[in-house]
Parts: structure tokens; sequence; C-alpha cells
């Protein structure tokens, strides 16, 4: 009984209430009994902040306000009608038909640029203004003037540059080509040179966890590539590079749009290098012989109508390496791997020859009538060849892949919600015999992800991913990782991060240097799933602060990083005996711990400044004990100096680069039982290395430039230890700590209509 | 029989679609000048419960939504417009809620596309 009084009650004190504060009504199309009700009009109090809308029966309600007086009614098609109300009441209104269209229908425009909103994640663009600052040759090459990347010669024979992320090598990032995984597995040692730098656009590097969209592989951090597409790319571009050492490069670019839709682009580039150079007349080639062919073609769809984009790529490589004595011969020289006896006469050598082709297909769909709310499907197939051989050692991969990722993106409420969702397959077929040993193995794995991202337009921003995998050798597992960014005041931006990267480790394609060395190689069997080891396993964190300025009105910034890699496992490769090298689960801790301080400011007009500081420490239990990762120089210094003259009309201008690179000392593997003339120091000593670029735009069409690497003529005097004696037992191509070529010029073309 | 119920249950539906659209899109005039204004205009529609979507053309100064009208109704959305100090073709800004603006927003006075420069401004 008393419920009934409250709800009696309850109905009269909110009908009271309405009855004394509202102004409530219908909306009609005519006048006359035959009146139909119009949904979806405006009411509202002129000149004030207060309006509704009719609903389905044409009816409204709208507060009373004393400030008031004149209620406006207007609906497109009809009239609007002022009236004055002083006082709640009830009113039925009825529009009269317009002639005129009152509101103009706007065709809805599709933003050209879409909005890009603060990452949570700590992302580096390298745009192609940057690239050109080093203007060869290769994506391993284009981080030189990026101090977030450190860039080192592999070993003592292949000139080849591998990258460090976070004091952790290539393996433990993933590079990504257009968001598809591209170096991974057979390509791990030179896949970054396969791709070369006039094809890149932009490259997007993030450190620490990255997304889990593009899988579980990365660790320290993901590399993208963008590479220039038909549609946007110059219609010809021709690029000729000459250096003093003879090495040639030609890339030639054709773009054509077919039709509105349909673009295509042939993209060729080749490199030849016949010159022998031998500056420090140890007997070995200071860079290696070769040449290489790399053909791509692409094509591009895009009809922004419908919502479709799409790009469809087929790419031929063929890479020949010639390294070793100057005096070797591969036709008359190379010793008999079946019949180890040597006779006194032979000559050392190697040859790596490589044969790639990729293909990969894109797809994505923006529905057209959501914009927020669309399709991708990616995937690709590759097959990399490689045969090779190191003097006794041959080493032949042959690595079949195959990769398909959907992504559904949508929202959940509103724009400042969104998520990513979808599958990933992987297949990945490898036949690798290293001597007489074969490894031959076939991985697969099928995934799903979600990853959810929160925008508080400026203040804060999330990103929170989670996947999981099942793959025949690392099992079922789950990777989760999370990013964080928050602007505590103006131009500040702190980011905090945290993630898992997993990876089954392909030592032999990741250590090849390790081939060109009388080192026996020992696997510590433990009956795991990768050659007999357990999975990589390791977890990131990091912090990163970025603060924009002012200072005398030119603009600048300062960030400062610190990221830990700490494993859980990995497969420590342990050359700290200088005739083994022994690949073995950690058994203890193992982590990489990486400070970095970045100063970006604009010294003068168009004088730009770039400047950082990095300490690293990154320590392992080895079974000698817990030792500093060799090689690696624990603090490095960096400055980057660019000048542009002013444009002219036509596009005419001068640009000057200066780069410097100072490195510590690095840690050597120990090499003190080896007889005293192939002893090296503990450590390494420290040393500068410095780059210079001059670049004349004539035109638009047209410009030239000249540089310089290493001006201060640093050389590492023994890169080839025992290079007396190559079929030794102290031979060994792979301490290298100090370049090998010294100071070295060059020059080239751009041209482009 | 089944197919009667079908059809009425098509209808139904139709009718419900029509009535109620789940990805509303509208477009309409507000004014203001900057990428501060289009950031402030377009978290305000965002606010209101049901709008999925919001962007606003510094040049053309067109409010594009995408809403849910089960949940919100174009007038919502103008009033919470409002609020933050930017008028709409059928509401107003109170001279409060206008002046609460960062002073270089004051479109009042000179309501054109300031945008590029204003961005460089920053």
């Amino acid at each position: 009984m008393n419920k009934y009084i409250i709800v009696i009650l309850m109905t009269l004190l909110s009908g009271l209430a309405f009855s004394q504060e509202k102004v409530e009504g219908v909306v009609l199309d005519s006048e006359g009994a035959n009146a139909l009700s119009l949904s979806g009009a405006n009411v509202y109090w002129q000149d004030s902040q207060t309006g509704v809308v009719t609903d389905f029966d044409g009816k409204f309600s709208i507060p009373y306000l004393k400030e008031f007086n004149r209620l406006i009614i207007s609906y497109v098609g009809f009239e609007s009608d002022t009236l004055t109300i002083n006082e709640p009441k009830t009113i039925r209104v009825s529009l009269k038909p317009s002639n005129e269209l009152d509101e103009v229908v706007v065709q809805q425009q599709r933003d050209a640029i879409q909005k890009t909103y603060f990452s949570p994640q700590n992302v580096i663009t390298v745009n192609s203004d940057e690239l050109l600052k080093a203007a060869c040759c290769n994506l391993a090459e284009s981080f030189e003037t990026n101090p977030a990347i450190d860039v080192n010669l592999s070993d003592g024979l292949t000139g080849t540059k591998q990258i460090q992320m976070l004091g952790l090598t290539s393996p433990y990032l993933l590079i990504t080509q257009e968001n598809i995984p591209m170096v991974r597995g057979a390509s791990q040692a030179y896949g970054l040179t396969f791709t070369p730098g006039t094809w890149i656009e932009s490259i997007q590097i993030t450190k620490g966890a990255g997304s889990v969209v593009n899988g579980y592989e990365s660790i320290s951090g993901q590399i993208n590539t963008e590479l220039v597409k038909p549609l946007t790319d110059n219609a010809v571009f021709v690029n000729g590079y000459a250096n003093q050492n003879g090495r040639y490069e030609l890339n030639t670019h054709f773009n054509r749009k077919l039709t509105e839709k349909w673009s295509t682009g042939l993209y060729i580039h080749g490199n030849k290098r016949t010159q022998i150079e031998d500056d420090n007349e140890d007997g070995f080639l200071d860079a290696p012989l070769g040449e290489q062919l790399n053909v791509m073609n692409r094509w591009q769809y895009q009809d922004a109508e419908k919502g479709f984009v799409s790009f469809f790529n087929v790419r031929f490589l063929n890479d020949e390496k010639q390294v070793g004595q100057v005096d070797f011969n591969p036709d008359t020289y190379r010793v008999d791997v079946g019949n180890r006896s040597l006779s006194g006469a032979e000559v050392w050598g190697s040859e790596i020859n490589t044969r790639r082709f990729d293909t990969s297909l894109k797809l994505g769909y923006v529905f057209p009538e959501l914009p927020f709310q669309s399709f991708g499907f990616q995937t690709s197939y590759s097959y990399h060849k490689q045969d090779s051989y190191f003097g006794f050692r041959t080493y032949d991969i042959n690595h079949e892949s195959l990769y398909s990722n959907l992504i559904f993106n949508s929202i959940i409420g509103d724009t400042r919600n969104k998520f990513k969702t979808g599958i990933t397959f992987a297949y990945d077929g490898y036949d690798e015999i290293v001597t007489a040993t074969d490894y031959s193995r076939v991985d697969n794995s099928v995934g799903a992800f979600f990853e959810y991202s929160y925008e508080n337009l400026e203040k804060v921003s999330l990103t929170a991913g989670l996947r999981v995998d099942n793959h025949n050798r690392l099992g079922t597992f789950v990777t989760p990782r999370f990013h964080i960014r928050y602007t505590p005041w103006d131009k500040g931006s702190l980011r905090g991060s945290f993630g898992r990267g997993k990876r089954a480790a392909n030592i032999f394609a990741e250590n090849q240097q390790l081939f060109a060395s009388a080192r026996t190689i020992n696997i510590a069997d433990s009956g795991g799933s990768v050659y007999g080891l357990e999975p990589e396993d390791a977890w990131n964190y990091g912090v990163s602060f970025l603060q924009g300025f002012n200072f005398l009105n030119r603009k600048g910034d300062i960030s400062l990083d610190y990221y830990i890699t700490d494993f859980e496992n990995q497969i420590v490769v342990d050359w700290e005996t200088p005739q083994e090298v022994s690949f073995y689960n950690l058994d203890g801790d193992s982590s990489a711990k990486s400070f970095q301080i970045e100063l970006n400011y604009e010294l003068l007009k168009r004088l730009n400044f770039r400047t950082s500081y990095k300490f690293y420490d990154v320590s392992t239990d080895y079974k000698s004990g817990s030792l500093q990762k060799p090689l690696l120089a624990q603090d490095r210094f960096f400055i980057n100096l660019g000048y542009e003259t002013e444009a002219k009309e036509n596009g005419s201008q001068w640009k000057f680069d200066y780069t410097l690179h100072s490195m510590g000392k690095k840690r050597l593997p120990d090499t003190s039982s080896n007889p005293v003339e192939y002893q090296l120091a503990e450590f390494s000593s420290p040393y500068n290395h410095m780059n210079a670029q001059i670049t004349k735009v004539f035109s638009k069409n047209i410009e030239v430039y000249l540089g310089a690497e290493n001006l201060s003529d640093i050389q590492q005097s023994n890169p080839v230890l025992g290079a007396n004696d190559p079929f030794g037992p102290n031979f060994d191509t792979t301490i290298v700590f100090a370049p090998i070529m010294g100071r070295m010029f060059y020059g080239g073309f751009r041209f482009k209509i | 029989m089944k197919t009667t119920i079908l059809s009425v249950a098509m209808m139904l539906i139709a009718v419900l679609t029509y009535a109620q659209d789940k990805n509303k899109k509208m477009t309409f005039d507000v004014n203001g000048k900057c990428a501060m204004c289009k950031e402030r205009i377009e978290e305000a529609a965002l606010n209101v419960k049901g709008v999925k979507y919001a962007n606003w053309s510094i040049p053309t100064h067109q409010l594009d939504i995408i809403m849910d009208e089960r949940k919100t109704d174009a007038m919502k959305i103008k009033m919470a417009i409002v609020e933050v100090g930017h008028d709409t073709k059928e509401l107003k800004a109170t001279d409060e809620a206008y002046n609460s603006v960062h002073p270089c927003c004051l479109y009042r006075e000179d309501n054109s596309d300031d945008g590029q420069h204003h961005g460089n401004k920053q």
C-alpha cells in the first residue's frame, strides 16, 4: 500500500514540476485535421544556450527560462516560427512549408590528412629529408643521423652494418616494411641492406614494447619502413652514387598513374664494387667485391568514394658478395670442404650469394559512412635462398615464409575509445645446412589480438594490447603490451610502457659472422624445441619524458628515456673462449639497461643542432661469470648539425650536414688464452667518427651531393686476427670494434621529374 | 503466415532503423577559428553521450557528426557546444561562456580562418 502512495506522489510531483518549469508542445506540418507531426524539428530560445529536438511524434519539452521569451521553431523545408512565451504552457505549433531551402546541404568531404594524435608509444619518425642527410645507400645506413639506433660493423669481412637499439642487436627488434615483418629468419644478417635507400619514404622507430598488432617477436622495439608510393612518388627519378673505394649505385624509379584509381611504379636498383681495397695491408679485402640487382614493381589502387585502398608488390633480388684474401679467386682457389687436408697453397675466401623473391598484398577498406571503422588485410610470401661458404665452412639456408594478418578497427562509444582486433597466421619453412649438419625445420603459428586505445585528445592517451598465439615450437602463450602518455603541462609528454616478447632464435642466421673464424661451434642441447634450446623470452619496461621549448624565439626539445629489457630466457652467444663459440640457455640474469638524453634546437635560422648522450649497461651471466656485452660502447655521444640556405623560387639551395659519433671504450671478448701475438687488450680505445655532406639543389629537378665518411680517418689495424694464417687455429674476423675503411669521399646526383 | 510475420518484422525493423539510426550522420555550422577551437568543439561534442565521431573543419566551420540517434539529438550536441563558448546557428553562447575561450579564439571579432597562422603561433 505504502509503495503505491509513494509512486502516486512521485508522479504528481513530477507532473507539477513539469507544468511549472517547462514549455511543452507538438510541432505539425500544417494546420487542419490532417496535419502530420514533424519529428526532428529544432525548438530553442533565441540567443540562448538551450534547445531541444522534437521526438518521433513531433512532441517537445523545453525548460522555461525567464531571461528569454522568444521561442524559435525551425525545420528544414519550412518557414521558421518565432513565438513569444511569457509563462510555462503547452503549445501547438504549425509550420508553413517554405519554398526556399534555408539550410544548404554540404557535401561530405574526406580529410586528406588523417588527424594524428600524440601517440602513447615513443615513436620517432625519420622522414625523407632526414634520410637524405646520409646519402648512401640502404636501410642499414639510414640511421647514421639518428641517435636512437646504433650502427656497427657486424664483422671484419662483409662491411655489413648491423643495427642496435637499447643495447640489443636487430634480432630483438621487429623490422617491418609497411607493417609486414620483413628482416627476420634467414635475412636477419643482411636483410637491411636489401632495401635501397631511395625506396624509403619514411621510417618509424618505436622504442620499447611495440604494438601487439604486428606480432609477438619484438622485444626492444620496432622499426617500420614506409616505401615510396606510385601515386605520390616522382614520375621519373634517377640517382647515381659513386665512392672512392669503387662502390657504384644506380637507382631508377618510374611511376605512372594509369586511371583515376590505379597507379603503378617500377623501381630498379643496382650496385657493384669491383675495386680491391686493402688499406690496412693484412691481405684481406676491407670491403667485399659484389653486386646486387633489386627490382620491385608496385601497384596502388585507391577508390576514396567506396573506401578501398590496396597495394600489391612484387620484388626480386640477387645479391653476390665475395670476401676474404685479396688473391682469392673462387674458380680456382676454393678449398675442398670434404677433404680438409691442405697443401699450403690455399687462399682463404668466402662467397655469400642471396636470391630472394617477395610478394605482398595489402587491402584496406574504410566504411564510407563510418570513417572510424575499417578492415585491413595484409598477406605476404617470400622465398629467401642464401648459399655461402667461409673457408672450410658452408652455410646454406632456404627460408620460405608466409604471413597473413587481418585487422578490424572500430570504436567503443566514441572515437576517443578505439580498438583493433584480428588474427595472424604465419608459416616459416627453413632448409638450413651448416657444413654437413641439417637443421631444417618448420615453424607455424596462429594468433589473435585485441588492442584498446584511449585518447583524451590532449591530456592522456593509452594503448593496451593483448595477443594469444599458438606456435608449434613456442607453445601457447600470451603477449601483453601497454603504453601510456600523459601531458602534465604545455609541450611536455611523459610516457611509460611495458611488454613481453618471445621468439625462436635463428642462432646461425643471426650470428653468421662467427663462421668466418676458426672457432668451433657448440650448442648446449637442453632438449628444447629450437636447435635443442629454449625460446627467448623477455620483458621490456621503459619511461620517457619529452619537453618542447622556445628559447630566444627558436624551437627546441629535450628528451630523456630509460629502458630495461629483462630476459627470462635468452640464447647466450658466448665467444669468451677464443677457439669456441657456444650457444646455451641463459642460466642466471641477463638484462639490457639503456639511458638516453637528447637535445634538438634550432641554433640559428635553418641551422639545426641535435646532440645526445647514451649510457648502456648490458650484462649477461655467462658460464664464466657476469660480463658486459662485448663490442658495445657503454658511453656514446652524438652531434648532428644541419644547415640549409633559404630556398629560391625554383627550389635551388645549399644543404650542409655534419655528424659526430663519439664512442667510449668497448669490452673485447677474452683472448688471453691465445698466443701473445693474437691477444687483444681488455678494452678498445675510444674514438670519434665523423661524416659530412654538402648538397647543392639546382632546381626541383636536379641536385648533386658530395660527402665524406670517417673524416678523422680512424681505422682498426687488425680486424682479422691471424690474417697471416687463415686456416690456422687463431683465425678470427669477428672482433671488430672500429671502422675498417679509412677516410672516404663520395658523390652523387638525384634527378626527378 | 510465416511470410506475414516475417514481413511485419521486416517493416518494424525498417521503421525502427528509420526512426533511430545508430550511426546518424549530420553536418552543421559551428563558429570558431583555429586549431584550439577545433579541439574544444570536438571534445564538447564527444562528451555528449551517443556522439561517436566529431570532426570540425577550420576553413569551412562545418562540424561533421556521427551519433547514435537513440541516445542523443542535434540540439543536445549544440547545447554542449555553446556551453564551451561556440555559437551555432540556433543557439548562442552566453557572454560568460564565450569569454571563457582562450583570447586568441575570440571568433566573434574576426570569424576568419586563421588555422595556419594560429598553428604556428602556438
